[in-house]
């Protein structure tokens, strides 16, 4: 296969940017997108010219580290057949020849390190300020000490699926990380481990959130529409549910 | 610049092994403490040394790595109030390669009363390990095996459950007992979520510092003690000195050397490379995890390999055609009769259950003998001549597709063929599905002794970088077991020992071995931007990876070994030569990063192969031609290889230590699977 | 967002009810304007808790405070929006998101200016098309539906109203947490397309038949 690729270029984080087209030529279909850009890069190398940077690391599917834009869709999902991290989407996804614009994640709170890496920490610091359940190593009860149904263990687990890519932000209008911060706290909530904590975590994460210059969820609804994990947009709602409940409770600011 | 961190490329071509090495004096654990095996961490944990809490904070650790073993280290110390400071090269430590793992993790709970026992794990790890791991060690891992389970279980875990609510296990790895305790295909992923939030707490108060992409590219030592560590800041290039009471490295496998592997991209040995020459001992380097079921490679492009659950040779039936000439042809369309179900001809007993090193060697037999099917790889022949070759053998579900019906394997297996569906685009329930082996675990790693410190004071190594507690093969889901082990439970109640005599003298920038250290990186640095060669790093990557996979892999020999030493050297020289970095350091710089990684990997793979041609025995995931029974099954030789094969860093040619192994309360036996 | 939406659906399903009267008779119609305002003989609302006329002023008041709150929580969400997402991408492809919560904000303002001219229509009777502003409220309201352009300017401008209807129920309730499982996201989608529709045709049903000459 031959593709034509548009790829943001920015040298650092001051830089403008720009798109750059670069032909690549003798992609095989079973070539996964990262490793059609390993390719790009080879080829620049051999030429002189700089790489292009992205991140990515685990190519199973799993870090969550990697993750682009691909033709206007996070991690190219709107030409997948499956929901897919960026470096499980393969070229035979594309036609030959076809030409595909390729973009770093774009949120205010994930500024462009350089071509297409991002700085995603914001996302750390929505779990520091309460993303956890407070349990000194050492300290625990035997873990049959408190059964769990079934059905909330499930709920719990769909939630804490969740890889931390940010194609939750990428995609949505109003570049919210409500999904992110909802499958945490939806997680937690559905364990009798997570109960002590659970009202105070919702209004510091979600204070956090609102700190770190996400935007607010509108119910698009994109978020989910591209979510490797297929995380549900209902734990929006549930951590809507908890943090209203969280008004009325004593503990927390 | 300083060009005496490289080292001249050696031009030996030896004739005998015992020209590639030096033999030096025994080492010995001298931490473990005397008294029944049961009692012994009791003992140890009372012995050790204690630190006051509110001493704690005036101590640093630096801890590198935050995988299962670093991150759950860094948040037990963070919680026990040393002042510590975590480094990653991933964008944020919940991105560490841990999160990958699949299977389970495997505890002494005894939950489903099936005569599961602390001393029975303790046994299941050591035999799995193939009698090459320190039995006192191993036997701590199974005691506190338990502990992991309530510890992650209180952080929010989400186990498997059953109705009843309480937590599910499976039986894995070919053991008898229901030990695994999982959360879906992903029980790794939620094991570091639950280990990584933890850290995130600690990081929230304040007890621990975080550092992204930060790669630690040398070791300080100072009075024989390690004492800090030199980074680089990936985003701005910039080289920085940390200085702290101890240092852990919890920096995972080195399966990297062979390009192709399970192990994510950036996965090094960088770290305990570098600690290796600062003087740390690097216990049996060549001892890696060959892992049957993975996804084969398609083509000279391909960056990674992606492992498959073994549980799919529970049903699925591996076959190669018997002619050479149908390799070519639609499975399908060869008949019953053409088909050559090699496992269960050669292993009427175990069939498609053998164990893992088997079922990898024996794929890779077929391939050879050009019966291998799935799309032709380039590679080159024992005289350097392209060819291409098969790899891959067919796993066939079509039999348990008719046993079971479509949905009844799709109960059991569905995510594993949606995961080969979508990396293949291949249907596997309607064509068979196409496997090869793939590294996917490295046993070796720098030596420890009991207490998890190798022989420079004050470095302590945990998790898959240590060489410790899985011998000569890993039994499934163990590695996850150990990693929170070491972070939780081991290094917490260990580290305060050595810790007790601190503060130690406090050093700055200026100190002359600070300075070295930095001097050094920053040479390395400059030699590898200014050599402005031809050959891009993956070039060399690759061609180091075909060599170990080739020589140093499943089945090795004297000649091929030998032969490999001197083709990576011959490369390594090139590759100082002739490689070509391009931009400059202060930047976002991913090549330099492989650069620097592919510059020790060279080096480490020279070792492995030094290791692999001393240790003439088959053993654990490891076949030597030159040791096998009669009817070509691996022979171990407990007479002249019982013992721990520890290296010491000394140029080209490394000082052998042996660190004999005693087998007080598991008897010797050799394997069999026919 | 989310309250003063849901309230302001309720006031729609009221005003549609009062609509509705037309059918009965044009009195009817008209007693229940005076009703509102409270003209009648009986008093009005609430009369004598509080003084004859003075419901229908603070229940303007009350919907003035829904619209200016709602107003300002939709501002504040544009706003933030904005600032978290300065650049936009090259390329663009939306996957999951509907016309209607697409055009939630423009759509917005389309209504509030039709809400502004709505009323400067029958409440203040400024832009009278038809008759003089004393007319009773039935005959005025003949009149102005009457022009056929007038009865499509309505039936665009309630196209865009139950749109907003369609997201906004839908994400009202969703933001009150009552969007718990694949399920609910159904029944409320659902709920919301019913609500919608019914307002669509309980809105619309009057002035055509006005146009068409079934009522007069």
């Amino acid at each position: 296969m031959n593709i034509t690729l548009r790829v943001w270029r920015q040298a650092n984080a001051q830089d403008e940017g720009r798109m750059v087209t670069y032909q690549v030529a003798d992609v095989s279909p079973d070539m996964s997108f990262l490793e059609m850009l390993d390719l790009l890069n080879e080829d620049l190398t051999v030429k002189g010219e700089e790489p292009v940077a992205f991140d990515h690391d685990c190519r199973e599917g799993i870090c969550g580290m990697c993750g682009v834009v691909i033709n206007g869709t996070a991690h190219g999902r709107g030409d997948s057949p499956v929901p897919t991290t960026t470096c499980q989407l393969h070229m035979r996804s594309f036609a030959d020849g076809a030409t595909i614009d390729v973009e770093p994640w774009r949120a205010g709170p994930f500024p462009v390190l350089k071509d297409l890496v991002v700085d995603r920490s914001a996302f750390d610091r929505i779990i520091q300020a309460g993303g956890f359940i407070s349990a000194n190593t050492g300290s625990a009860p035997d873990a049959h000490a408190a059964p769990v149904s079934k059905l909330k263990a499930d709920r719990g687990f769909d939630a804490a699926t969740c890889i931390g890519c940010g194609a939750c932000v990428a995609a949505c209008p109003n570049s919210s990380a409500m999904l992110f911060t909802a499958a945490k706290i939806t997680h937690l909530a559905m364990l009798p481990q997570g109960q002590p904590e659970r009202y105070t975590r919702v209004k510091s994460m979600v204070a956090q959130h609102d700190a770190e210059g996400f935007g607010n969820c509108t119910n698009i609804g994109e978020c989910a529409a591209v979510c490797p994990k297929e995380i549900p947009l209902d734990t929006i709602s549930q951590l809507n549910r908890d943090l209203i409940a969280s008004l009325f409770k004593k503990d927390g600011k | 610049m300083t060009t005496t961190d490289i080292p001249a490329p050696a031009t030996t071509k030896g004739g005998k092994p015992e020209d590639f090495y030096t033999l030096g004096e025994e080492v010995r654990d001298t931490k473990a403490p005397g008294g029944p095996i049961d009692a012994k961490w009791s003992k140890r944990k009372f012995e050790a040394k204690l630190v006051n809490p509110a001493n704690r904070r005036k101590l640093t650790v630096i801890i590198v790595g935050t995988g299962l073993a670093g991150g759950a280290a860094a948040a037990s110390l963070g919680e026990a109030g040393y002042n510590v400071l975590n480094f990653c090269y991933q964008d944020s430590p919940r991105r560490a390669h841990s999160i990958a793992a699949q299977g389970g993790i495997n505890a002494a709970k005894n939950y489903r009363n099936d005569n599961d026992s602390t001393f029975r794990l303790f046994y299941d790890t050591v035999k799995g390990g193939d009698y090459r791991a320190r039995e006192t060690n191993v036997y701590r891992l199974a005691e506190v095996s338990a502990n992991i389970i309530d510890q992650c279980v209180a952080q929010g875990v989400p186990f498997a459950r059953e109705y009843g609510g309480l937590l599910d296990t499976r039986s894995f790895g070919g053991v008898q007992v229901q030990r695994t305790f999982y959360a879906r295909g992903q029980t790794g992923q939620q094991l570091l979520i639950g280990a990584y939030q933890a850290l995130e707490r600690q990081i929230a108060v304040g007890t621990v510092q975080m550092y992204n992409r930060h790669e630690m590219l040398e070791l300080i030592v100072v009075d024989g003690k390690a004492r800090g560590i030199i980074t680089r800041d990936m985003v701005t290039g910039e080289i920085e000195s940390w200085f702290a009471d101890a240092v852990v490295l919890a920096t995972g496998g080195y399966g990297n050397v062979f390009f192709l592997s399970t192990n994510a991209m950036g996965c090094n040995v960088t770290a305990d490379w570098r600690a290796h020459r600062k003087g740390a001992y690097f216990g049996n380097p060549c001892y890696t995890q060959i892992h049957p079921t993975c996804i084969p490679v398609h083509g000279s492009n391909q960056s990674k390999l992606t492992l498959m659950s073994e549980s799919l040779r529970n049903d699925g039936r591996i076959w190669v055609p018997k002619r050479a000439e149908d390799c070519d042809k639609d499975p399908r369309d060869i008949a019953e009769e053409d088909r050559d179900y090699y496992l269960e001809r050669i292993y009427p007993a175990f069939g498609n259950l053998v164990p893992r090193d088997i079922a990898s060697r024996q794929a890779k037999n077929r391939c050879d003998e050009g019966r291998g099917v799935g799309p032709a790889v380039t590679e080159f022949d024992s005289e350097g001549n392209e060819v291409k070759v098969r790899r891959g053998v067919y796993l066939d579900f079509s039999d348990a597709i008719g046993r079971l019906g479509k949905d009844g394997v799709a109960a059991r297996y569905g995510n594993l063929f949606d995961m080969y569906a979508q990396i293949t685009g291949e249907n596997p329930y309607e064509t068979p599905m196409r496997i090869y082996p793939a590294v996917h675990y490295t046993m070796g790693g720098l030596w420890v002794d009991y207490d998890l410190s190798s022989n420079i004071p004050g470095l302590y190594v945990t998790g898959e970088a240590n060489f410790s507690d899985h011998g000569a093969n890993r039994l499934g889901a163990s590695a996850l077991m150990q990693g929170l082990a070491d972070g939780y439970f081991v290094l917490p109640n260990t580290i305060n020992d050595y810790l007790a005599a601190a503060p130690f003298e406090k050093i700055d920038e200026t100190h002359p071995a600070a300075v070295e250290a930095l001097e050094s990186v920053k040479g390395r640095i400059d030699r590898l931007l200014s050599v402005k060669g031809n050959r891009t790093v993956d070039s060399f990557h690759k061609e180091l990876g075909h060599i170990m996979w080739e020589y140093c892999g499943m089945e090795r020999n004297e000649a091929g070994l030998m032969k490999a030493i001197g083709l990576i050297r011959e490369l390594r020289e090139e590759f100082w030569r002739d490689v070509k970095v391009t931009g400059v350091n202060e930047d976002l710089n991913q090549t330099l990063e492989r650069a620097g990684r592919v510059a020790d990997f060279f080096e480490l793979g020279e070792l492995m192969c030094i290791d692999a041609l001393h240790r003439r025995e088959s053993c654990g995931g490891h076949f030597r031609a030159e040791s096998q029974t009669p009817d070509g099954e691996a022979l171990r030789d407990d007479e002249n290889f019982l013992y721990v094969a520890a290296w010491e860093y000394a140029g080209d040619k490394p000082v052998l230590h042996k660190e004999p192994l005693e087998y007080e309360y598991i008897e010797l036996k050799q394997r069999s699977y026919k | 967002m989310a309250i003063t939406g849901l309230a302001l659906v309720a006031f729609l399903l009221m005003h549609m009810s009062g609509n509705l009267k037309m059918f009965i008779s044009g009195e009817a119609f008209d007693h229940y304007a005076h009703w509102l305002k409270g003209e009648g003989d009986e008093g009005g609302i609430l009369y004598p808790l509080i003084p004859q006329g003075w419901f229908i002023w603070i229940f303007r008041l009350g919907m003035m405070a829904v619209i200016l709150l709602h107003i300002y929580s939709a501002v504040t969400l544009w706003r933030r929006a904005k600032i978290a997402n300065p650049d936009t991408y090259v390329a663009k492809r939306r996957l999951a998101q509907t016309y209607s919560a697409r055009t939630m904000r423009w759509g917005g303002i389309i209504l509030l200016t039709g809400v502004i001219f709505h009323l400067l229509q029958f409440t203040v009777r400024a832009t009278l098309f038809s008759g003089t502003a004393d007319a009773a409220p039935h005959e005025m309201v003949l009149g102005e539906f009457s022009i056929w352009w007038m009865v499509v300017a309505y039936a665009i401008w309630m196209v865009a109203v139950c749109m907003h209807i369609r997201h906004g129920f839908w994400s009202a309730f969703t933001t009150l947490g009552a969007n718990t499982s694949l399920k609910a996201q159904r029944v409320l989608n659902g709920c919301a397309w019913v609500i919608a529709i019914l307002l669509y045709i309980g809105f619309m049903i009057m002035p055509v038949a006005v146009l068409t000459g079934v009522l007069n």
